[in-house]
This record gives C-alpha cells, structure tokens and sequence, in this order.
C-alpha cells in the first residue's frame, strides 16, 4: 500500500517537473526540474526493487551529469529564449501533433498489454547486479564502455580546448 | 498488484519520453534540446527497469547501467561542443548554427 | 505491544536522537572551532556567555534569528529560498546512513515498559543494502544547494563561488568515491556495520593502517568534500566576500553553515567508521559491547572528537590552495594514486585468495 502511494506520488512529481523542463525558457529552470525528474525516477527504480540503479542513477545523473550543465548553463551564463517561438507555427503543431499520437499509440498498446507481475521477492541486490554485469554475456560489452568512456574524454578536451 | 504497478510504470515511461522528443521539437536552445535527449533516455531507462521487475531477472539493470555510461559519455562531449559553437557563434540558439544548411 | 509497533517507537528514538543530537555537536562545534582556532593563534577567542564562552552558540543562534531576512533585488527569489533548504535537507538526510557507535543494550530499569528492557539498539537509521554508495548519492546531490545559492544570488562573488564550489565537489568526489573502494574490496560488502567489524580485534586491523593510502586520499578528498580550508575557495573570503552565502542573513545564513558543519560531522563519522575501526576499541580485551554498548559508542565519539579537531587544526595551519592548483592536485594527483591503490588492492587480495 504505501509502496503504491509512493509510486503515484513520485510519477505525479516526475511528470509535472517534465513539463516544465520543457515548458520552461529559462534553461537553468529546465535543469533544476531536471533533477527533480531525476531524482523521482530513483524513487521509482527504488519502489521497482532496483536500489543499486537507484543510487547509481543519482550518483550519474543528478550527481555528475546534471552538475555538467549547471555548471556550462552558469560558465555561459545562458539567457532565456527569445519571446518570439522559432520555426514555423504549422510545423510546431505538427511536431506537437505527432508526439500526441506517437504517446497515444504506444500508451494504447501498453494499457492492453498484460504484464507479468514478476516474483513475490525480487531484489536486484548490487552483488546479483554485479555477478551479471562481469558474466560473459556482458563482459566485453563492460570493456567496450571503458573504452567509449576514453573516447569521450579524449574528445571532450579537444573540442574545449582552445588550443593544444 | 506488482503487474499493474509495472504497467504504469511502463506507461509513465512512454509519456516521459513523448515529452521529452517534444521538447527537442519545441525548444530552441542547445543546452535544453540536450536535457531532453537526457530526458527521453531516463524514460528508456524506467521502462527497462520496470520490464526486468516484471520478468525477474536482472538483465534490465545492466543495460540501464550501461545507458548511463553512454549518457554520460555524451554529456562530456556534447557540452564540450557546445561550449565550442558558443564559442564561434556567441549564442545558443539551434537557428544560428545553420552553416552547412543547403 | 506489535513488534512493528515497537520497532517503529525505536526508530523514531533513533531518529530523534541521532539529529539532535547532530544539531547540538553543530553548534558546539562552531564554538569549540572558534576556542581552538584562538588557541593556536594566542587569542581568547569567545569566553565571556557563561563559563568558558559555554552559551556562545546559543547567543549566536538567537542573534541570527533577530537578524533581517535579506533577499536582493535581482535575487531570483524561489531558488534563493530554496537553497538554505536544499543544503539543509542534503546533509541530514546523508546522516541517515551512518553508524554512530554500536548497539546499546537498554539497562532493565523497572519504569521502563517491559519490551525495552533488555532491547538491543542500533545507533543507526536505515542499514541499507547500498549502504555507503546512498551516502555517496547524497553528497553529490549536496552541491546544488551551494550552486542554486550562488546563482539565485545575483552577485557575481556568489556566482563564481557557486562555479567554484561545482568544479570542486565534482572533482573531488571522485577521489573520495575511489578511496573507499579498497575498503569495500576489503571487506566485500557496502554496509557499514559490516564494514565497522571487519576492523574488530587490534587496532592494526583498522582500515587506516591495512589500507594507508586510501586513507590519505580520503582525508584530503574528505577535507575538500566539506569545504574546508585549504580547500574552501567557495567561500574564499580574501577573494569572494563570502562566496556563495555572500548575499544570504539570518536563519538562512544559519542553515547554510548548518548544512556545512553536518557534512563535516558527517565525513568524520563515516572516516572513522570507515578507516578509523568505527566503535572498536582496538583493544581485544576491551569489547565495545561491555557496559550496555557505551564503550563502543564514546570510543566512537572520541574518534569523531578527534577528526574533527583534525578539521580544526588545518583551518588553523593550512593557507588556501589557488583554484588550479586544486584542480591540478585533484585530478592530476589524487586520482591516479587512488586509482592505482585499488589496483594493488585488487591485486594482492587476488593474490591471496
């Protein structure tokens, strides 16, 4: 019961600070609700029985990534959009048209499909998490991350760099 | 009762991620266009979660953590080239950046 | 009486206890900073409210809460509220996690109701099966009351303190988050009580001298973590003013330094927990167990005792590190020497196995 409470009381928080990511024009607004998105999904990973993904994801997402932008939104000092909307007005409502049908769709295939509720004790304890994560089946899937993640950072410093 | 949990859950997913393409579609700033991309991934992310819950295994999880090293991968990069059209360009506005436009 | 019941009115005991109880070493460490920090300086520092300057923080704290309520005029006003409370809530709810001694055992005193005497009680809230990596989330979450302070604030020595203070966390979190790995490694577990004893027996077994270098890098990531001189340039008050609460009075001025000295408490507690063999005495013939648990929880409080005057002795010591420099020992020094230490841990407890 209180599990369920929760649940809801999360999604209505994630869904509400998502609109305003968008709905917002000043992009440091967009990131602190954000965060809150962020911060309410782990709840929800938590509520799924994920704690590790939970914690992970703040520790990612609200702790590293999140502090990225603000931190580029502040060095920049961004400014709110210009008042007059970009593009052209049918194409805007087509997009928004298209995202209302896309959501219709899918949530309509999703609302008749039938769900497994999975077992009674699920728990994704971090040692199960990890016992997959190094099996074969993901291990050089693992690697080829360390590598991309070099990649990255590689990348990030020559494209930041003035000049090397 | 822990399916139909599942099942909104998975539908929040889809509504997390429609707004998310939306706002890439709506807004004009580089930054917050990113922040939506970040969005529509956190939505993949709830729905693998909520499918691993529903089949018992763990797999989900593992594909969640690796989203999220390519997300952040992709952070790094791309707020280093956006900080370099910043740069070049003095503004944020996605209709600046239109010099390959045909 | 249901035991759900019972064990509820023992949590809330626990909670209770525990964040008073952080709000009374809060303000008596402010006090006792000032008293030290005079020490090594040959002054007096606070000695006139009550004996020994005893009643200082209470002064102070009814002095602060006189004080006008001040917000700029180009302050963005929500996030400006918002800050002090973010900061706030981050670092309480960071504590929830750690250990703060071992159990006690309640003495069976005859007033008291029949299911307490003889009770065991953790002096922890929640033992959580992520354990320290929800108190790494935490911290990480703890900069943004600092960065929405900085920005709300509209002040461009606040701003940059806000930059600062980003940059920094973020760098040195990771160093601080590598330094634990060897511990867990050692210990293959992230719970702290199970953490705590594995550092039972003699004090050799403590992490701090089984795994020396990770201890150093935890005591300088956790110095920088908490914003303490030589690493506090968000609040450099030669260069900023004050940093990020430049433009912050009265209660919300409070609640930030709050929120600055429960992060402190809460690095020393987790650093002796962690490195410090926790509420072991480090003495096989004297158990932690013995006299109802008190001697595990004030070995526990004496080690905390003495990290925090560490913290106190560097502020009296150390000069401030310039901001590249930080970045350069962040990232140039600390990290790979964490990073390597994991390695040779990883290494030799392969080795052994």
């Amino acid at each position: 019961m209180i599990e369920q409470i929760l649940f809801y009381t999360l999604a209505a928080l994630a869904l509400v600070a998502a609109i305003v990511v968008i709905a917002q024009r000043s992009p440091i607004y967009s990131a602190f609700a954000l965060i809150v998105v962020l911060c309410s999904l782990s709840g929800i990973f938590a509520i799924l029985g994920s704690p590790f993904i939970a914690v992970i994801q703040i520790v990612v997402y609200a702790g590293a990534i999140m502090v990225l932008f603000l931190f580029v939104l502040m060095l920049l000092n961004v400014q709110k959009e210009a008042d007059d909307p970009g593009g052209s007005k049918p194409l805007r409502t087509a997009a928004a048209a298209l995202a209302a049908v896309f959501a219709a769709q899918v949530g309509l295939v999703i609302a008749r499909a039938r769900f497994a509720s999975g077992p009674e004790q699920y728990e994704a304890s971090t040692r199960k998490v990890a016992e997959l994560l190094f099996s074969p089946t993901f291990l050089y899937v693992f690697e080829a991350t360390s590598i991309l993640i070099l990649a990255a950072l590689v990348g990030a410093i020559v494209l930041a760099k003035r000049d090397l | 009762m822990t399916g139909s949990l599942v099942q909104h859950a998975v539908l929040l997913s889809v509504v997390l991620f429609t707004l998310g393409a939306l706002g890439v579609f709506l807004r004009r700033n580089v930054i917050t266009i990113f922040m939506c991309i970040e969005l529509m991934l956190n939505a993949v992310n709830l729905a693998f979660v909520a499918f691993s819950r529903s089949l018992g295994t763990f797999d989900g999880q593992v594909l969640v953590f690796f989203v999220m090293t390519v997300a952040a991968a992709e952070a790094a990069v791309g707020l280093a080239i956006v900080i370099a059209l910043h740069r070049h360009r003095d503004t944020l506005d996605v209709d600046s950046f239109n010099l390959l436009k045909w | 009486m249901s035991p759900l019941i019972q064990e509820l009115i023992e949590k809330a005991l626990v909670v209770g206890i525990v964040t008073h109880g952080l709000l009374i070493v809060f303000s008596f460490c402010t006090l006792i900073e000032r008293r030290v920090l005079a020490f090594m300086q040959f002054r007096l520092g606070p000695n006139r409210t009550g004996p020994q300057g005893i009643l200082q923080p209470f002064a102070d704290g009814i002095k602060l809460f006189f004080k006008e309520e001040f917000i700029p005029a180009g302050a963005n006003k929500p996030l400006f509220i918002l800050a002090p409370a973010v900061a706030v809530a981050t670092a309480f709810m960071s504590t929830a996690i750690v250990t703060y001694g071992g159990a006690l055992t309640v003495p069976a005193f005859g007033f008291l109701p029949e299911w307490l005497q003889g009770r065991v009680i953790e002096l922890q809230i929640a033992d959580l099966e992520v354990g320290i990596l929800y108190l790494f989330a935490l911290s990480s979450l703890g900069v943004y009351g600092i960065v929405m302070a900085g920005w709300a604030s509209n002040n461009k020595y606040a701003l940059i303190g806000g930059l600062r203070s980003s940059a920094q966390m973020f760098s040195y979190e990771l160093a601080l988050g590598l330094s634990w790995v060897p511990v867990i490694l050692v210990t293959s577990s992230f719970r702290l009580p199970e953490i705590v004893a594995g550092q039972a027996g003699w004090f050799w077994n403590w992490n701090c001298f089984v795994v020396f270098p990770a201890f150093l890098v935890y005591l300088v990531a956790g110095t920088a973590e908490a914003n303490r001189t030589p690493f506090d340039l968000p609040e450099a008050e030669t260069e900023l003013v004050a940093g990020f609460h430049t433009e912050y009075s009265s209660m919300k001025f409070a609640l930030l330094q709050m929120a600055e000295y429960v992060n402190m408490i809460t690095i020393s507690a987790l650093g002796v927990n962690m490195f410090l063999g926790g509420w072991n005495t480090g003495l096989p013939f004297l158990p932690p167990t013995a006299a109802y648990g008190l001697v595990g929880f004030f070995t526990f409080a004496a080690k905390v005792a003495g990290f925090l005057f560490f913290f106190f002795w560097l502020r009296g010591t150390l000069p401030r590190f310039r901001y590249d420099q930080l970045m350069h020992f962040g990232w140039k020094v600390l990290v790979p020497v964490a990073a390597v230490f994991i390695l040779v841990t990883a290494g030799v407890l392969a080795a052994l196995a």
